[in-house]
């Protein structure tokens, strides 16, 4: 299997990564290097094997369907890079 | 007392105690010793004043006479652990400016202790590396060198900046992660101990996120005694943490008999790896034989998928990271790209995370990307999980056979030289062959300082146990500790 530029660019893409044209031969090179250690995987028979969810078995906690927190909203957007009248801002998204 | 920044946790504990010493003494050695030490770029962000503050607070507690081990006790934190009102960046541009308004559990347990504050230690971009050179704050240095040899090593990763610290003294012991190796790998390449529990056994709440099935929390000590002390504070059961093994924690230091007299240790085999140098193999042969010589029983065994842990690891690893990170978004906290006229919000995603992530944490969430998208995810992220049994499996067999704990090198060689690795990912990816199969299987590992290479480099050796037995554990490396006697600490030339 190996990825091309466009693979490349399209995963960039899915990322939400943006990476210049002229970067993206370097990137897919790179790409096939750690599919290629990757591929040994398939040498494994793998056959009837359950893939694991959870490494110890332990069955996930339940709580009870209750308000525990809230009334923050100051503490939420202290960190935000733009917020404003109590909501975080961002380009327009709807035309 | 001289030297002050020099003890272990359980000398400074005792001597605090024993109204010998003040914590305000304790932590004004560190800070001290901190200011001096720039060149080793540990400590990222240094908080003297929230430290002199806690300091007093201890003495306090201590002086009413029912403080808690950690009280008093000067540390290092990771950056990778929230701390409130504290910068938090995980080793990230993506993170600047950004001030948590809450605490992780671990650091707040800690705090609670009275433990005591100094700063926020170095480390790989989100615990993204093995040799420190990946973090936004530029490198971490060995406090080691090689004889004579003025060249900068690395103290390995992620935890670079924690084993840095704490080789050097600058901090009574730090806070790790481990993610593939995180903990175990730098306190190897630095003569320290370092110690990853049980998956579960401390809470992943406020710790920043890298692949939450494999990260876990530990402490990077001068002893291991100092492990036990720190390790049996940072575990609890945290609501907050759906993973976070609901299990009594039980009084490690207690367990600390040095009697391991029929206890069987395992020695697997697929662990001798072609091209591994001779003196980790002679370390390795040694290992085993102060553990016979102790009184363990020396078995042969075989975890026969240990080839595929690595190669497995980064697909799950990657696969996870590009769904964690994928909060990263310039929304809600840290860095945002200035934007051009016209850009929309896909263009604000894009170019934010292009110029707040750096080269291999880019490349960590893309291959994540590709092996979880439509298409791969059957031949990628679902077999590699389906490897993944199979390592535990092995892991199962053996304890099933009788075995106490597994010996193996802590890492193929000894601190390389700065930049002398960091050309090729995948030999990078190589350093963590022996800790990462722990990691894959939820089980609790401990690297232990026990000898030096021909330069004089610290070497270590790991051992891995059962589940939830880091208390059996611990003895064990407390038991090899002492017959290793590694007592070396790096010339101060910093």
């Amino acid at each position: 299997m190996s990825i091309d530029q466009s693979t490349a660019a399209r995963v960039a893409k899915l990322a939400r990564i943006k990476v210049e044209e002229d970067q993206l031969p370097a990137l897919a090179s790179e790409f096939n290097t750690i599919l290629g250690f990757i591929e040994q995987l398939s040498e494994v028979d793998v056959e009837g094997v359950e893939p694991m969810t959870s490494v110890t078995p332990q069955r996930l906690k339940r709580r009870a369907d209750v308000v525990t927190d809230g009334g923050q909203q100051d503490k939420v957007l202290a960190n935000a890079p733009d917020a404003r009248e109590g909501f975080f801002a961002v380009p327009k998204v709807v035309e | 007392m001289a030297e002050l920044n020099k003890l272990g946790l359980a000398e400074a504990r005792d001597a605090l105690r024993a109204g010998d010493v003040t914590s305000v003494e304790l932590t004004e050695a560190c800070l001290t010793e901190i200011e001096g030490a720039g060149a080793l770029n540990a400590f990222v962000h240094n908080t003297p004043e929230i430290a002199r503050d806690q300091a007093k607070a201890a003495d306090v507690r201590i002086k009413a006479g029912d403080a808690p081990d950690m009280c008093g006790l000067p540390i290092g934190i990771k950056d990778l652990f929230c701390t409130k009102g504290v910068p938090s960046q995980a080793g990230s541009r993506i993170l600047e400016g950004f001030l948590p308004e809450y605490e992780s559990t671990v650091s707040g347990n800690l705090l609670d202790a009275g433990a005591v504050m100094l700063g926020k230690l170095n480390m790989d971009e989100f615990a993204m590396g093995s040799s420190n050179e990946t973090s936004v704050y530029g490198n971490a240095v060995n406090p080691w060198r090689r004889g004579n040899d003025e060249a900068a090593l690395t103290p390995g990763g992620s935890s670079g900046g924690s084993a840095s610290a704490v080789a050097a003294d600058l901090c009574l012991a730090a806070t790790g992660t481990d993610t593939g190796g995180s903990i175990r790998q730098p306190a190897a390449f630095t003569g320290i101990t370092g110690i990853k529990p049980t998956y579960g056994r401390c809470s992943r709440w406020g710790v920043v996120a890298f692949a939450s099935s494999l990260d876990q929390a530990g402490p990077m000590t001068k002893s291991v005694r100092d492990a036990a002390i720190m390790l049996e504070t940072m575990c609890s059961h945290d609501p907050k943490d759906s993973t976070s093994a609901d299990l009594p924690v039980p009084n490690f230091e207690a367990m600390l008999t040095g009697d391991i007299k029929g206890k069987k240790i395992g020695i697997p085999k697929e662990y001798r790896m072609d091209g591994m140098p001779d003196e980790i193999e002679t370390l390795w042969t040694r290992g085993r034989e102060m553990l016979a010589d102790a009184g363990a029983e020396i078995v042969d065994i075989s975890l026969p998928h240990t080839k595929y842990a690595l190669p497995a690891y980064y697909v799950i690893a990657p696969a996870e990271a590009s769904s964690n990170l994928a909060r990263y978004d310039g929304v809600r906290y840290g860095h945002r790209a200035t934007l051009a006229q016209g850009d929309g919000i896909t263009e604000m995603y894009e170019k934010t995370r292009a110029e707040g992530f750096g080269d291999e944490v880019k490349r960590r969430v893309m291959i994540g990307t590709y092996v979880l998208s439509a298409g791969f995810y059957d031949a990628y992220y679902n077999r590699a999980r389906k490897v993944r049994t199979l390592i535990k499996k092995d892991f199962e067999d053996v304890f099933a056979q009788g075995i106490d704990a597994i010996l193996t090198p802590a890492t193929p060689s000894a601190a390389f030289g700065l930049g002398e690795a960091s050309d090729d990912p995948v030999q990078m990816y190589l350093n963590d062959v022996f800790t990462v199969t722990v990691n894959m299987a939820g089980l609790p590992g401990i690297a232990v300082p026990a000898g030096t290479d021909a330069n004089g480099l610290p070497l270590g050796l790991q051992l891995i146990g059962r589940p939830w037995e880091e208390g059996d554990l611990l003895n064990t490396a407390y038991a090899l500790e002492a017959r290793a006697g590694f007592v070396a600490k790096p010339a101060k030339w910093w």
